[in-house]
C-alpha cells in the first residue's frame, strides 16, 4: 500500500494528465491577411503551453458528424488564460472555412490542448535559434519568437539567445504579422529577419526573391556556426527542401526540427 | 491520373505532430518526442517525425525514410483501434523517470 501511494504521488508530479476537451469562447478576431485570421480564445481550463505546441479544434454538426483539425498556438505562454490561434483559410476546408466565415466574437468552440512535445522550443533549450517559415508555417515560430521576446524583457540574460528568422511568402501581402515582426526587430537585440518572396516582391526590393535554397540557408545560418537549433515549418515541399538543405550545409539531423503545415499548396 | 492522385495525397501530408491529440488519448501522455523504430527499414526517430495522412477515415503514420506504414489509428464511437505492426518498438518514458 505504501509503495502504491508513493508511486501515485510521483505519478501525479511527473505524469502529465491526458488533455481533455473544453469549451473556449472567442474573445477577438483579427484579420491578418486576406486569407488569414487570428482568433483569441478565452479558456476556462488554461495551462501554459510550450511554444510550438498546438490545440485540436473539433466541430460537431447537429447530426453528430465531427470534423477535427490541429492549429498551432501563435501566442506566448506568458499570456495567461487565453491563446491566439492563427488560421489560414483553406479552399473548401471544412473547418477553416467555418472559422473564417461563420465564427464571430462571443461564439464558443470546442478544443483540447496544449498538445505536442517534439516541435517545441523554450528559452531554457538555448540557441542560437534559426527559424525557417513558409507561409502560415510562421504561426508556431511566432509563438517561439513572442516567448523569446517576453523572456528577454523579464530577464535580459534570456534575451542574449540570438535568433534569425527566414520567412518565405508568395507576395508582400501574404506576410503574416508583418508589423509586429518589424516592431520586434526594432525593439529586441539579437533578432534578425530575412524575408524572401517567391511570386512578387516589393518595388526597390534588394532582399531575397526566390524559393529557399542551400545558398540562402548558408547565408542566413552561416553566422551561427554549427551549434544552432533549427525549427522549420511550412508546406511539405519547403520543409523537406530546407531540412535536407540544412543537413547538406553541415547540420546534424537532430538539430533540425520540422513541422509540416498543410495544405497550403503552391510556392510560399 | 495516378500522378495527380499521388500529388494530392502528398500535398495533404502532415507529420505526426498533427496526430498528437489522438496519440495522447491512447497513451495518456504526449508521445511525439518518443522514439519509434520502423519495422521495415529500421529507421528510428521521434514519433513526431512520422509522415501523417489524416484525410481518411483513420490516421495513417508512415516512416519518413521508407514510407512504410508504421502506425494506424481508427476511431469508432465506442473504441480506438491502434495497429502498430509497422513499428519494431515505441519507447515510452516510465512515470518515475
Amino acid at each position: 500500500m505504501a509503495i502504491h501511494g508513493k508511486r501515485n504521488a510521483i505519478g501525479e508530479i511527473e505524469m502529465k494528465r491526458s488533455v481533455d476537451w473544453q469549451i473556449a469562447s472567442i474573445k477577438a478576431i483579427k484579420q491578418e491577411t486576406h486569407v488569414v485570421k487570428t482568433y483569441t480564445l478565452a479558456l476556462p481550463d488554461w495551462s501554459p503551453h510550450r511554444p510550438g505546441q498546438h490545440y485540436d479544434l473539433r466541430l460537431t454538426a447537429p447530426d453528430g458528424y465531427q470534423a477535427q483539425r490541429s492549429y498551432s498556438i501563435a501566442s506566448e505562454p506568458e499570456r495567461a488564460g487565453e491563446i491566439d490561434l492563427t488560421v489560414e483559410l483553406i479552399e473548401n476546408g471544412e473547418v477553416s472555412s467555418y472559422l473564417n466565415e461563420i465564427l464571430v466574437v462571443g461564439d464558443q468552440i470546442e478544443l483540447r490542448g496544449p498538445i505536442g512535445g517534439y516541435f517545441v522550443w523554450e528559452v531554457g533549450m538555448g540557441g542560437p535559434l534559426l527559424l525557417v517559415a513558409g507561409g502560415s508555417g510562421i504561426v508556431p515560430l511566432m509563438s517561439m519568437l513572442r516567448h523569446w521576446a517576453a523572456a528577454g524583457a523579464r530577464d535580459p540574460h534570456n534575451g542574449k539567445i540570438p535568433v534569425r528568422l527566414l520567412y518565405s511568402s508568395r507576395t508582400p501581402e501574404d506576410v503574416i504579422y508583418f508589423e509586429e515582426l518589424m516592431k520586434l526587430r526594432a525593439e529586441c537585440d539579437g533578432l534578425e529577419i530575412f524575408h524572401t518572396f517567391t511570386r512578387q516582391h516589393p518595388p526597390d526590393w534588394d532582399g531575397y526573391a526566390r524559393r529557399i535554397d542551400n545558398q540562402m540557408l548558408a547565408e542566413v545560418a552561416g553566422p551561427f556556426g554549427k551549434s544552432l537549433l533549427a525549427y522549420v515549418c511550412g508546406p511539405t515541399q519547403l520543409v523537406e527542401a530546407v531540412a535536407n538543405g540544412l543537413v547538406q550545409i553541415g547540420l546534424a539531423p537532430q538539430q533540425v526540427h520540422t513541422e509540416r503545415f498543410g495544405p497550403t499548396g503552391g510556392d510560399s | 491520373m495516378e500522378n495527380t492522385q499521388t500529388d494530392l495525397v502528398r500535398s495533404l501530408m502532415l507529420d505526426a505532430n498533427a496526430a498528437a491529440g489522438i496519440l495522447d488519448e491512447i497513451f495518456a501522455t504526449d508521445v511525439t518526442a518518443c522514439p519509434v523504430e520502423c519495422a521495415n527499414c529500421g529507421l528510428t526517430g521521434p514519433i513526431g517525425t512520422l509522415l501523417a495522412f489524416t484525410q481518411a477515415p483513420g490516421v495513417v503514420l508512415r516512416c519518413p525514410g521508407c514510407e512504410n506504414v508504421v502506425l494506424r489509428i481508427v476511431q469508432t464511437p465506442q473504441a480506438i483501434y491502434l495497429d502498430a505492426r509497422g513499428a519494431a518498438f515505441v519507447r515510452l518514458p516510465r512515470a518515475s523517470g
